[in-house]
């Protein structure tokens, strides 16, 4: 079994709003920077974050952004975890087709962001909250 | 709440809008909102949005863009994108968005050139 990735930095961000995913938003664009991240790299970081920092505020009633910078031997990354406490998602296969949705959005906002990183983990129980996980390695 | 507001410029017939604050949801309906009765109210040929100051389009941006390009469109109106930052354009396209039925162009100058154009076609 190979050992998890170590953590060297992190920082929790609140998302109850809109305002709160444009902070949270701006929170990773300056971390993926300081990280050295190339400009595609940290513009698809950034966005696959705002789907999903939305997606708390929007269907899990609100939550929390765990950012960490991760390292697994030379290599480093951001890593990033948005926990609610809301429904869940009854149906996830159905959630990571593109064009479902349950509400008025375009139904891009999962598929799309795991298209835009490297590591894509969602775990979610009903009545228990939802869990997305994603990483973007540093090239 | 902030009564911040994206100011809408007029050039002649023509709507310019400069995006260089970053857009939270709300935001944007308001700027949705507003460019819709702008459109409607003064019989404007057509809307250019700068975006050269945005970082991201998410999907919520994407369809604020393509919704009022649909409205512009049914007023009446042809609405161009100008600006868009190659690594925004790459994510875009790899997040599902493909802006069907938008305008766009490298600049300002050119967006204005193909606005001219449609309004010429049109007349």
């Amino acid at each position: 079994m190979s050992p998890g990735p170590i953590v060297s930095n992190q920082a929790f961000y609140q998302l109850r709003s809109d305002v709160d995913v444009a902070a949270a938003r701006r929170g990773v664009r300056d971390w993926a920077q300081e990280l050295g991240l190339t400009v595609l790299d940290l513009t698809k970081v950034v966005t696959a974050a705002s789907e999903l920092a939305r997606n708390t505020v929007v269907h899990g009633g609100g939550g929390v952004m765990c950012l960490q910078v991760v390292r697994v031997g030379a290599r480093q990354g951001l890593r990033l975890m948005f926990t609610d406490n809301g429904p869940g998602i009854p149906e996830i296969d159905r959630a990571m087709e593109d064009g479902y949705t349950t509400g008025n959005g375009m139904g891009i906002g999962l598929p799309g962001a795991k298209r835009l990183v490297n590591e894509f983990e969602l775990s979610s129980t009903p009545s228990d909250g939802t869990c997305v996980t994603i990483v973007r390695w540093k090239a | 709440m902030s009564a911040e507001r994206i100011p809408i410029l007029r050039m002649g017939s023509y709507l310019l809008v400069t995006i260089q604050v970053d857009m939270y949801d709300q935001l944007a309906m308001m700027l949705q909102d507003d460019l819709a009765h702008a459109i409607g109210q003064e019989e404007s040929r057509g809307l250019l949005i700068d975006i050269s100051a945005l970082e991201i389009v998410d999907s919520f941006i994407g369809r604020m863009i393509a919704n009022t390009a649909a409205i512009c469109r049914v007023l009446d109106a042809e609405t161009v994108i100008v600006g868009m930052q190659p690594a925004v354009a790459i994510t875009l396209v790899e997040l599902g968005l493909s802006l069907s039925g938008v305008h766009t162009a490298l600049d300002v100058g050119r967006g204005m050139a193909l606005l001219e154009r449609a309004a010429a076609r049109h007349t």
